[in-house]
């Protein structure tokens, strides 16, 4: 199989609390879980979002779960301002798992 | 060996209701927990108990209600008993408690036992302690009487003492999601309250229930790539539990969607940050060792966390009015509608700055192009259509209301052929959180009998 982007070997679902989005990244088989583990590094993403991050971007964490073939990452300031406040059209940010499965690999 | 069943019947204030009425009537539950309260809904409930005493509960309680109180009333000729657990008392458990009585009896349900939960309130106290400060560092002296609402994040103890009083219904205001989840488990169960691998892991079954279909197929659909049959008819989650805690999670036979490893993986990970450290008001729980085996169709064993002792204190979520957020929107399409909408966009802020219109925060954005995304990932080709939105921040509703105004004066002083404009303005009510001491916080149970 030829691979371009994340999303032809994962998918992803974005949660939202506060100001911070946490997107999860799922590879769909398991033996796929290493590269997505070599590649989609913290600081992949937060390249990835560099635009919508600013300075935020160097706060991009992640965590491992090998037995679920899942990594998550944690942005904080993504949402600028949180769901409330934000000018935003998707104020919750749940459209950027979207824009994750984009990166290229 | 004692199973509990439990299903959820709503994920958010405006869900669908139908599937919780299957749930009800096919499920075969010992418990049905509505989750209706987002961060801002009790915020907003508040400010509709400002104006009107006896409101301030979730707008779709009644029906609700109405339509699954028959198998509750019911529950005798069933084998098993069904209770219902939901925060739609939102701001105003009391009087919620209250109406649902009244509906019950109305619709000849008489003898139910609906028990309100008072106590995550405490606004008052706040407005006391001026000097206590929010996460956003933020002084609450300095938001005067902005100030709306301050609720405190509850566990599962006052839902807990609701059931041990035999409520057929409880009704709270916030309570965190996973403890409407935990409360039934630890009392069929008798788990004691510092039994924290136990109340991990019943947290965890919490937590993959709370947003509903959000677990049985909804949100996960990408056709081509993941495949959901009949969303139109999602079928609702149940959890059926051992005494361990273990939970396996499945839907009415029948029902639209699927749950599986992989919808349950997205959903696990779904609004947390680190999976080791969870916090609730009843357990740090740890769900990074987390594990699903699928044992059946839309069968699906969840097992594997655990939990280390709860938070000191308890979080408060607290709403303030912070100012008005105005907006326009015109569409454009056909050759050179990206330059044109462009053109427009120039065209308002430059009106508004003409008109002396003080705005804090304005954006603009390209619906179609740069709206979601900023211009970091477009992918470079240009849409045939696409819709401005200009959107400020305002001190006062009369300002916010002329965002609205010159976006869509731009029909006839525009540029050539944009179309479909439509406005809307809204009260912001912000939410900011601060922790305060547990004992900051007093339980109260309310009973009514229809």
């Amino acid at each position: 199989m030829k691979v371009s982007t994340l999303a032809d070997l994962a998918h992803a679902r974005t949660g939202d609390k506060g100001d911070t989005s946490n997107i999860s990244v799922i590879a769909y088989r398991a033996e796929d879980y290493a590269l997505l583990r070599e590649r989609v590094t913290a600081e992949a993403v937060a390249a990835h979002f560099k635009g919508l991050l600013g300075p935020a971007a160097s706060q991009v964490r992640r965590y491992e779960l090998p037995q679920l073939n899942a990594l998550n990452f944690v942005l904080p300031g993504m949402l600028k301002g949180g769901v409330t406040r934000s000018l935003a059209l998707d104020a919750h940010g749940k459209t950027l798992g979207a824009a994750l499965l984009a990166l290229a690999l | 060996m004692k199973t509990l069943r439990i299903g959820c019947g709503a994920g958010y204030s405006g869900d669908r209701i139908e599937p919780a009425v299957e749930l009800a009537e096919k499920g075969d539950l010992d418990y049905l927990v509505f989750e209706c309260l987002a961060e801002r809904t009790i915020a907003l409930a508040q400010l509709d108990r400002l104006s009107n005493p006896k409101g301030g509960y979730d707008p779709l309680l009644l029906e609700r209600m109405r339509r699954v109180l028959p198998f509750v009333h019911g529950s005798a000729g069933r084998g098993r008993r069904l209770r219902v657990i939901t925060n739609m008392g939102a701001a105003n458990p009391a009087q919620a408690a209250k109406a649902v009585a009244e509906l019950a009896t109305y619709l000849g349900f008489t003898g139910l036992r609906i028990v309100a939960l008072r106590g995550d309130d405490v606004l008052a106290t706040l407005q006391a302690n001026p000097e206590y400060r929010l996460d956003n560092g933020q002084c609450l002296a300095d938001l005067g009487n902005r100030l709306v609402s301050a609720n405190a994040y509850l566990g599962v103890d006052g839902i807990v003492g609701a059931l041990a009083a035999d409520a057929d219904i409880v009704i709270t205001g916030r309570v965190a999601d996973p403890s409407l989840f935990l409360a039934p488990q630890i009392f069929e169960f008798g788990w004691a309250l510092d039994d924290w691998a136990r109340l991990g892991q019943g947290t965890l079954t919490g937590h993959l229930l709370e947003c509903a279909g959000q677990i049985t197929g909804g949100y996960f659909a990408d056709p081509g790539r993941k495949h959901v049959p009949d969303l139109a008819r999602l079928g609702f989650p149940i959890a059926q539990i051992d005494s361990s805690g273990q939970a396996t999670l499945t839907k009415v036979h029948g029902s639209g969607g699927r749950i599986d490893r992989a919808t349950c993986t997205e959903q696990v990970l779904y609004e947390v940050h680190d999976p080791a450290c969870y916090l609730t008001p009843d357990v740090s729980a740890d769900f990074s060792t987390v594990d699903f085996r699928e044992t059946g169709e839309n069968q699906v064993l969840a097992f594997g966390a655990i939990g280390q002792a709860k938070p000191e204190h308890l979080k408060v979520s607290v709403g303030f009015l912070d100012g008005w957020i105005g907006e326009g929107q015109m569409a454009y399409g056909g050759p050179n509608a990206v330059a044109r909408a462009q053109l427009a966009g120039e065209i308002v802020q430059e009106r508004l700055r003409l008109m002396g219109v003080p705005v804090q925060e304005v954006r603009v954005d390209l619906i179609g192009m740069n709206a979601l995304y900023g211009d970091t990932l477009t992918s470079g080709c240009e849409p045939s259509e696409v819709r401005l939105r200009v959107t400020a921040r305002c001190a006062t509703q009369d300002q916010a209301v002329q965002i609205g105004n010159e976006v869509e004066t731009l029909y006839t002083n525009g540029p050539a052929g944009g179309g479909g404009a439509s406005k809307q303005v809204r009260h912001v009510v912000a939410v900011a959180s601060l922790l305060l001491p547990r004992s900051a916080v007093a339980l109260e149970l309310i009973e009514e009998v229809s």
